[in-house]
């Protein structure tokens, strides 16, 4: 591997390799990535893939996943090029939603603890239980083919809820005929539900302003009191991605793929277009959960706090598949962009970006770990040209849940968050353990480099204040 | 040792052992068990039969790892154990486990993956690995 330049790492093209692969990170970030062998070798395995463009690249925040790296970056000609479920992940469209509201800090801390047991209670994990809502075949299909339109058409978001979301709430083209039963049984009563793991609802305050002009744009100010949301598409989701990986490598063979998590299909191919429509119902289902999550957040809100309003400020995915336009070898063409825990980073004046918003780049939101900073930053020019418009999408994990269980007591998690003012209402204890912040890179320096690099430059940071865990 | 859990940065790696292909599939119904009930016992209260088919040993073990998720979140079945007989790349399995509404906190799997997965005859018997994403 090569240091090509402060922040940039190249690993160059072999015989095997279509394109070069290219890490975003700092030195001291590089030696975490290094640490863990099978990192670089993803992102040399992904470079083999057929139709791949410009390079394969890993974010600051990358680190070992399934076939793709997480923070995983690659774009695939739409007519040579290849489609890979793997590339996109088994919580198709895991994404993060912030949530920008009017309540005073002094109001809240005086509840906080009662709040966070009826956001906890108001949205569960839902794991082996399920949520409030158990969808009918019907409404299942309507989910899955209409994202947050088929929560407008039910009550539970508003038009200005919709502008906020990336695409609106609903990548077109979307069949739910094309979800097996399997998977849309798995979630039909997952909706309005956090799931375990990493995901959260965390309480925020805007802690620091990096750029009062974009932050204002954004709707965000000093001081104001936020609500981030960490899910995704639940069983539906992840039943989707094993799906049609066993189709492909039925169809297509996996023997001649370095790993067999990186079966594909071609785009055009019947299987490849089956995909991109079964993942897009996937991902709509992701985009109704976190609208229904927000309409239960407002639930508990409004009982609490009559006045306060609840603005979306955005809504953007961290696994997904997406056909855009980029520019390569000088001209324009349509790619089909991979972000495998990685932010899309558009910069001022693309279409794709809520009209508010174009002026000055989409919203891009890199949480920390639990009860660490997270940060808003806006999407650049120079991410189009030069990460194929993408940038970091968390903290990343450095060491291992059953480690961090080893090592890390629940009254030193409990302790740390004390220390820095944050409460919390974990489930479970052991995994709160797991999610400890010594578990995770240092999210300052993901974002750091990235607003070096210019691909995601920093807008606030936000600073927690109680945390809900799935 | 029926199983063993293994270092993973970010997910869920395991091992498991037994006399025979089937005990081992056996071995990774509690291995799924202890992870999702966090190391805790579930009740055997009921009994589930199922029918898995695969191309090859680990594909096998996949769509089986599968079957035991979809369990869950789709039946609310929660396993603690299994019987499995195994003929070829066919599988039928007596799972026995408890309603899964009645244990707080479970933690969830997402799905099975090909990561690190392997399904092979050993001096001792035979031994599978396989890395669940969580």
């Amino acid at each position: 591997m090569k240091k090509l330049k402060e922040n940039v790492w190249e690993i160059p093209k072999d015989k095997d390799m279509h394109v070069p692969g290219i890490i975003f990170a700092s030195d001291k970030l590089m030696e975490q990535i290094a640490g863990d062998d099978k990192t670089i070798g993803q992102v040399r395995n992904v470079a083999q893939l057929k139709g791949i463009k410009k390079q394969s690249i890993a974010m600051s925040d990358c680190h070992c996943g399934y076939g793709f790296p997480i923070g995983g970056v690659a774009g695939f000609d739409t007519k040579e090029g290849i489609i890979s479920p793997g590339g996109v992940g088994y919580d198709i469209n895991c994404g993060v939603r912030l949530l920008a509201t009017t309540i005073p800090k002094e109001a809240l801390m005086g509840k906080r603890e009662e709040l966070i047991n009826e956001l906890n209670k108001a949205v569960p994990s839902g794991v082996g239980r399920g949520g409030e809502f158990v969808l009918t075949p019907e409404d299942m299909q309507d989910v899955l083919n209409k994202g947050s339109h088929w929560a407008k058409q039910k009550g539970y978001a508003t038009d200005a809820d919709l502008d906020k979301t990336e695409d609106t709430g609903i990548i077109q083209g979307a069949d739910a005929q094309d979800v097996s039963d399997k998977a849309k049984k798995r979630g039909r009563n997952q909706l309005g539900t956090l799931g375990s793991g990493n995901h959260f609802i965390e309480i925020q305050e805007v802690e620091t302003v990096y750029d009062e002009n974009v932050a204002n744009v954004f709707g965000l100010t000093k001081g104001q009191l936020c609500i981030m949301i960490h899910t995704g598409s639940r069983g539906t989701g992840h039943q989707t991605c094993s799906d049609y990986i066993h189709k492909m490598e039925d169809k297509y063979g996996w023997e001649h793929l370095p790993d067999r998590e990186l079966t594909c299909a071609p785009i055009k191919s019947e299987l490849g277009t089956q995909y991109r429509k079964a993942m897009a119902g996937a991902a709509n289902f992701a985009f109704a959960n976190r609208q229904i999550i927000t309409h239960q957040i407002r639930n508990v809100l409004k009982e609490n706090f009559p006045e306060a309003d609840v603005k979306v400020v955005y809504d953007i995915a961290h696994n997904i598949a997406k056909f855009e336009k980029h520019v390569v070898d000088g001209k324009e063409v349509e790619l089909c962009v991979h972000r495998k825990g990685a932010t899309r980073s558009f910069g001022p004046g693309r279409k794709e970006i809520p009209a508010d918003y174009r002026d000055v780049g989409c919203p891009i939101f890199i949480p920390g770990s639990m009860g660490t900073y997270s940060y808003v930053l806006v999407g650049t020019k120079e991410a189009e040209e030069i990460s194929l418009a993408s940038t970091a999408h968390g903290a990343g994990r450095v060491m291992s849940r059953s480690q961090a269980k080893r090592e890390i007591t629940p009254e030193h998690v409990k302790q740390e968050l004390a220390a820095h003012g944050v409460a919390i209402k974990a489930g479970s204890v052991k995994g709160m353990v797991e999610e400890a912040p010594e578990a995770y890179k240092d999210v300052n320096e993901v974002v750091r480099v990235s607003d070096e690099l210019g691909i995601g430059k920093m807008v606030v940071r936000l600073k927690p204040i109680a945390v809900v865990k799935g | 040792m029926q199983f063993e859990f293994l270092e993973h940065t970010a997910d869920v790696k395991f091992k498991c052992y037994g006399k025979t292909l089937a005990e081992v599939f056996e071995n990774v119904v509690r291995a799924l068990s202890h992870h999702m009930n966090r190391g805790e016992a579930v009740k055997t209260t009921k009994t589930k039969e199922l029918k898995v088919e695969g191309t090859d040993h680990q594909n096998l073990l996949y769509n089986f790892i599968d079957e035991v998720l979809y369990l869950l979140d789709a039946e609310n079945f929660l396993v603690a154990e299994a019987t499995v007989t195994i003929e070829g790349n066919k599988l039928k399995a007596t799972i026995k486990g408890d309603d899964s509404k009645v244990y707080d906190n479970l933690d969830h799997i997402k799905a099975a993956t090909y990561a690190e997965m392997y399904v092979k005859e050993t001096s001792e018997g035979w031994e599978a690995r396989a890395v669940v994403d969580v």
